[in-house]
């Protein structure tokens, strides 16, 4: 379908989108790679009269890495993550959630940080932030402001993001040398939206038991959820098929998604309950590999 | 509101366009409508079907899920582009033809699109890493096989020293 009609904003900097946010408020969203934004307009699902593009600034098309992580800004697209090195080295989860996310073409002009903006429930990036305990750098005219994933995802489609305000960047802490990851997600065609989804990350000690696990799941709910029962469950103990089918078990008690069209939702807690046992294993056997690699032994 | 006009600079297998759009058009419409390039086509118009695709600035691209004006300045590579510049077929076309690849062939621009970006990255790719850079482009005549026959033949003649970029380079 034709897009409703528009203006259309390409400011140079980052203050300059600001300003034009401060100027336009309600009136403007914010552009970026588009393949989610775009959509929407397409299918007349919401009309806006202003759109801002900040694709090209430069100052927001940076991967940084720093001591404490690394640093994705909003202009990055998922293609380019994808292939960084810098981001298979420092946030593996985020590389290997990507493949999953969208087609090639879609890849290639969306944005990590417009997938986490838009909050789509059923999206994988979201759920990878939560795992990562990623921060989100928040800009607005007044200055920054940093929240914490958990506090960011608020519900369907919904953000902690006033009007006049953008999605800088996304920081994600160091990826620790006993750390492991596993996404997997369970859709009707190949880069469907999921059915159900989990994006883990575990942490061993040096004698090999769970330090830290991350259950994070999407589809599941109105915004990306870790299971911290089942989290907790892990914690102190070694990877191995009974601790892992216990923390299913306990993810599939406590999950409570709701009945569609793809699934009911008894289906989607068994699914949830296999997507544990096979992402706790996968990213347990990654954190033994890396820690070997890092001579960090374990 | 009056209609936010943008004049902007396209450079389209090769040639460069300056043309006067509105904001809210899309890079597939002012392809096929401003440019007469309708080899482009449109299938969903919301960016699931692929039909679409071509190459801005060498990489895959859904051309009805990006705005003209965002994409002001760049290099385009769209199906008429792969053609040899004497107007025969290119290589990618060529093998598709003689493998019978396509039926109503609605979603062979985008699939060629595809295909021509995927082997500029790739010039051999696996059965798996073919399926998934297709995975994007929708067909409903063909069950997909002809489409992947073809697809073969492609990368057996690239093999054999053939040049896939047709006249306009890819």
């Amino acid at each position: 379908m034709k897009l409703p009609d528009f203006t259309y904003h390409r400011p140079d900097t980052l203050g300059g989108a600001l300003e034009l946010l401060d100027e336009l408020g309600d009136d403007a969203k914010v552009l970026a790679g588009g393949q989610s934004l775009l959509p929407v307009l397409a299918l007349r699902m919401n009309a806006v009269p202003n759109l801002v593009d900040i694709a090209r600034i430069p100052e927001l098309g940076e991967i940084e890495v720093g001591a404490e992580g690394i640093t994705i800004g909003a202009g990055v697209r998922h293609a380019q993550a994808e292939v960084s090195p810098v981001v298979a080295e420092h946030a593996p989860l985020i590389a290997g959630a990507l493949p999953y996310v969208g087609h090639r073409a879609i890849r290639n002009r969306g944005t990590v940080c417009g997938s986490l903006a838009h909050a789509d429930p059923s999206a994988e990036l979201p759920a990878v932030a939560l795992a990562l305990d990623a921060r989100m750098i928040v800009a607005g005219s007044d200055g920054e402001r940093t929240v914490p994933a958990e506090d960011f995802f608020q519900g369907v489609f919904t953000a902690d993001l006033s009007e006049t305000e953008l999605l800088r960047a996304v920081h994600v802490p160091a990826w620790s040398p006993r750390a492991g990851w596993s996404v997997r997600e369970l859709s009707r065609r190949h880069g469907d939206f999921a059915i159900v989804g989990l994006a883990c990350a575990v942490e061993l000690d040096e004698d090999g038991s769970y330090a830290k696990a991350a259950l994070s799941y999407f589809g599941v709910a109105g915004r990306p959820t870790r299971v911290a029962e089942a989290e907790a469950a892990l914690i102190g103990r070694k990877p191995g098929q009974e601790v892992h089918a216990e923390a299913a078990g306990i993810v599939s008690g406590v999950l409570e998604p709701a009945a569609d069209l793809h699934g009911t939702s008894a289906y989607r807690k068994h699914i949830a309950g296999v997507l544990a046992k096979q992402c706790l294993a996968e990213a347990a056997g990654r954190a033994a590999d890396r820690a070997g690699q890092n001579g960090a032994g374990v | 509101m009056s209609t936010d006009m943008h004049k902007i600079t396209l450079t389209v297998n090769g040639t460069d366009h300056t043309v006067e759009v509105a904001a809210r058009r899309h890079l597939a419409d002012v392809l096929r409508e401003e440019l007469g390039l309708t080899g482009t086509h449109l299938g969903c118009e919301h960016g699931v079907c692929g039909a679409c695709t071509v190459a801005v600035d060498g990489q895959a691209t859904r051309s009805c899920l990006v705005l003209a004006v965002q994409v002001d300045g760049s290099e385009v590579t769209t199906i008429e582009g792969l053609t040899e510049a004497d107007g025969s077929m290119g290589l990618i076309q060529r093998a598709m033809w003689e493998k019978h690849a396509f039926q109503c062939a609605f979603c062979a621009p985008g699939v060629m699109m595809s295909v021509s970006t995927m082997l500029a990255d790739n010039p051999a790719p696996t059965p798996e890493e073919i399926k998934e850079g297709l995975s994007g482009n929708l067909c409903r005549c063909t069950g997909y096989h002809s489409i992947l026959e073809g697809v073969n033949e492609v990368v057996a003649k690239m093999r054999e020293g053939e040049s896939a970029n047709g006249a306009a380079g890819a």
